[in-house]
């Protein structure tokens, strides 16, 4: 689960993380109240939406009065916001972040996250911040530090200061950004975080250290325990059908192709996409039924493709192991009924009770094209799409 | 022979008690010998009593003393999964199989790593598989997981995934060319896991019953890539690959947990590019596992 950088801040503050000062505004009126009650010359009005690049898209200005403010949250407050991980649709900025001006010696880059292949956590830290890290991963590897932390020993004062003294903080400065750097990782951890980034992470003038910025990933298996962290949730960011599957178990991932595809397993459901593809189409989304698929969920997850305008006809990819076939065509048949199908239909099944579960699809007077194997599957349905 | 389990393995059901650990144990005695391979469940309030005839111990130091059990299958809910993952490796058996699916990372992480850190004080080694895996198979043998059985057929190819589904889908295949599988193992689909694609290759390989093997990977994570590697340099025995996931967008978590590309590396295009530049055949086309491998023979 991602939340929006100021709900981060008020995470990172609660553990000891300085960060700039500030308040979400959900209106003009709101921001200039915010700026007001913040005090100072100099302020910096964000847009608030759970994508990075937002300072590039027009997103985020530096106001040096209230009514710059006025101005700046008047433009960006209701604004298609564009950036390269929105698509080209853009974002609607809701939310805003107005924060006191920050007075910029350098800028860190600071980040937690699990690595799979070392089994501990890793904290990363760089001189190079404020750019885009992937960039600096790939030109100048050498200015990114790794240190990898063991859960069960914690991070220790040594491992935080190799990387302070890495990057290059000022030795005045270096217990402080030793400090932050346990802060962070024990924000992670106890948080269940599966990323915790800060770029940039500032040098004042003045020695002092802070984020700037704050993004947050989560594991959501562990939202259960986590009832402060599920609160931040913003629906508004996510994709309503996305929310509408996850509601009847159904994992729903909507893509930019015309072929809706129902599968049940992660494994087999990519393998099906890409099976699409290899025979010259491309999917209309990613769809899970997972293990029990009942009739009401197969006809949730046909409602939902079907709500996809470009979706031009539907791949069922079934392999029965302890959901059996015939259940399954069962499901299928009586939602293709519900939804009045009007797409071609294209159905594969695999496994426990194959036969009757054809026998089902025949027997229904539905013109539900029947295939034999994934392959001839994905051919089957493009070739119907095509014509 | 076959890799990690036989008709010989005995095995504690932790989470017996369950609705999904009740069904899948009782599937797993009607598979081939397992009446007599299933001998003990676990559940510390029901002690003493009995389910489907197998007893029920307190814990799993104790199931394992009773009835010399060394292996472990957990479908305890995901709150409390890592510690019955934790609880079996302090009763030093040989392997854990862990089903639960939404285990949380940390807990995973913590388990992991006191699973290393009790290794290298010179304790037991626990194999751990999964979790979030559908267990594995030795057909005509023994069945521990919830995969259907009926698909199988006792034979001599290998079979590795982290899919459930994918990994069924190849089995189903080489069974409908009338190609038996030695093994065929669900290494699950967490990004935090136990044996990885590497380790169950190794096993095949030293496995003189196993001929050739198939192995099924996802986008996410520098496993496929360090298994190919290795295999390069010391698999004896031909290699199907495919990597599920080139229409995979980036950022999105497809399903899986593991599956979410996160870098350059660990899109199914670049694992698939390595795989075939470590020898394996390759294939982009799932419904061709099979005969792919049966044309390698």
């Amino acid at each position: 689960m991602k939340i929006h950088e100021y709900q981060g801040k008020e995470i990172l503050r609660k553990f000891g993380v300085t960060t700039s000062r500030g308040n979400p505004a959900f209106s003009v009126d709101e921001a200039v109240k915010v700026a007001t009650d913040l005090g100072g010359q100099v302020w910096v009005v964000k847009a608030q939406i759970h994508a990075g690049g937002r300072g590039k898209g027009g997103g985020v200005k530096v106001a040096k009065s209230l009514d710059e403010v006025k101005q700046y949250a008047n433009q960006i407050l209701g604004m298609q916001l564009v950036t390269h991980q929105t698509g080209p649709q853009g974002r609607k900025v809701k939310r805003l972040l107005i924060e006191d001006g920050a007075d910029i010696k350098k800028e860190y880059y600071l980040a937690v996250l699990t690595d799979r292949a070392s089994q501990k956590v890793a904290m990363m830290a760089s001189s190079e911040g404020g750019m885009d890290i992937e960039k600096v991963a790939h030109d100048m590897p050498e200015k990114i530090l790794k240190e990898f932390v063991d859960p069960i020993v914690g991070m220790t004062d040594k491992q935080a200061e190799n990387l302070a003294r890495g990057i290059g903080v000022p030795e005045a400065s270096l217990q402080q950004a030793v400090a932050l750097m346990k802060n962070l990782y024990r924000c992670y951890m106890e948080t269940d975080a599966s990323l915790a980034e800060i770029n940039p992470l500032i040098l004042e003038g003045n020695g002092n250290i802070k984020a700037l910025d704050a993004k947050f990933n989560f594991d959501d298996n562990s939202l259960y325990r986590q009832p402060d962290i599920a609160a931040y949730r913003d629906l508004d960011e996510e994709d309503p059908d996305e929310v509408a599957a996850s509601k009847f178990d159904l994992t729903y991932i909507a893509l930019d192709g015309n072929i809706g595809c129902l599968v049940n397993g992660a494994g087999l459901a990519m393998a099906t996409m890409d099976t699409i593809k290899l025979f010259g189409a491309e999917p209309a989304n990613f769809l899970d039924v997972g293990g029990g698929a009942t009739t009401e969920k197969v006809t949730e997850a046909f409602k939902i493709m079907l709500k996809n305008p470009a979706v031009k006809g539907i791949l069922v990819n079934i392999f029965g192991g302890i959901m059996k076939c015939d259940t399954i065509a069962e499901g299928v048949v009586a939602a293709a009924r519900v939804v009045h199908l009007k797409v071609p239909l294209v159905v594969r099944m695999k496994g426990t009770n194959e036969e009757i579960g054809k026998k089902i699809l025949k027997d229904s007077g539905l013109p539900i094209i029947s295939a034999d194997n994934m392959a001839e599957a994905a051919q089957k349905i493009v070739a119907a799409v095509a014509h | 022979m076959s890799i990690l389990i036989n008709k010989k393995t005995k095995v504690i059901t932790q989470g017996i008690t369950g609705k999904t650990g009740q069904f899948h144990t009782e599937k797993c005695q009607e598979y081939a010998n397992g009446k007599n391979c299933f001998v003990a469940g676990v559940n510390p309030k029901k002690a003493g009593e009995k389910i489907f005839d197998i007893p029920i111990y307190a814990s799993v130091k104790e199931a394992a003393g009773a009835t010399g059990a060394t292996v472990s299958v957990i479908y305890v809910p995901p709150p409390g999964a890592a510690a019955a993952v934790w609880e079996a490796v302090e009763a030093d058996l040989d392997l854990v199989i862990c089903i639960t699916e939404g285990i949380p990372v940390r807990d995973m992480l913590a388990v992991r790593n006191k699973m290393k850190a009790k290794v290298a004080a010179g304790g037991k080694e626990t194999l751990l598989l999964g979790p979030n895996c559908p267990g594995l198979i030795t057909p005509d043998e023994i069945k521990i997981g919830i995969m259907p059985g009926h698909i199988h057929k006792k034979g001599r190819i290998g079979v590795v995934s982290r899919s459930g589904t994918l990994t069924y889908e190849a089995v189903a295949q080489l069974t409908d060319l009338g190609l038996g599988q030695t093994s065929a193992v669900g290494i699950g689909g967490d990004p935090i896991n136990g044996l990885k694609h590497i380790d169950i290759m190794k096993l095949f390989n030293d496995d003189p019953d196993t001929d050739a093997v198939i192995m099924i990977g996802e986008i996410g994570g520098p496993d496929e890539a360090e298994a190919a590697t290795w295999c390069k340099a010391n698999m004896k025995k031909p290699i199907v690959g495919f990597i599920a996931g080139v229409t995979a967008p980036a950022g999105k978590r497809m399903g899986h947990a593991g599956a979410l590309i996160s870098g350059g590396a660990d899109t199914a295009e670049a694992k698939l590019a390595i795989m075939e530049s470590c020898g394996f055949k390759v294939t982009r086309n799932p419904a061709e596992m099979g005969k792919l491998l049966k044309a390698m023979l």
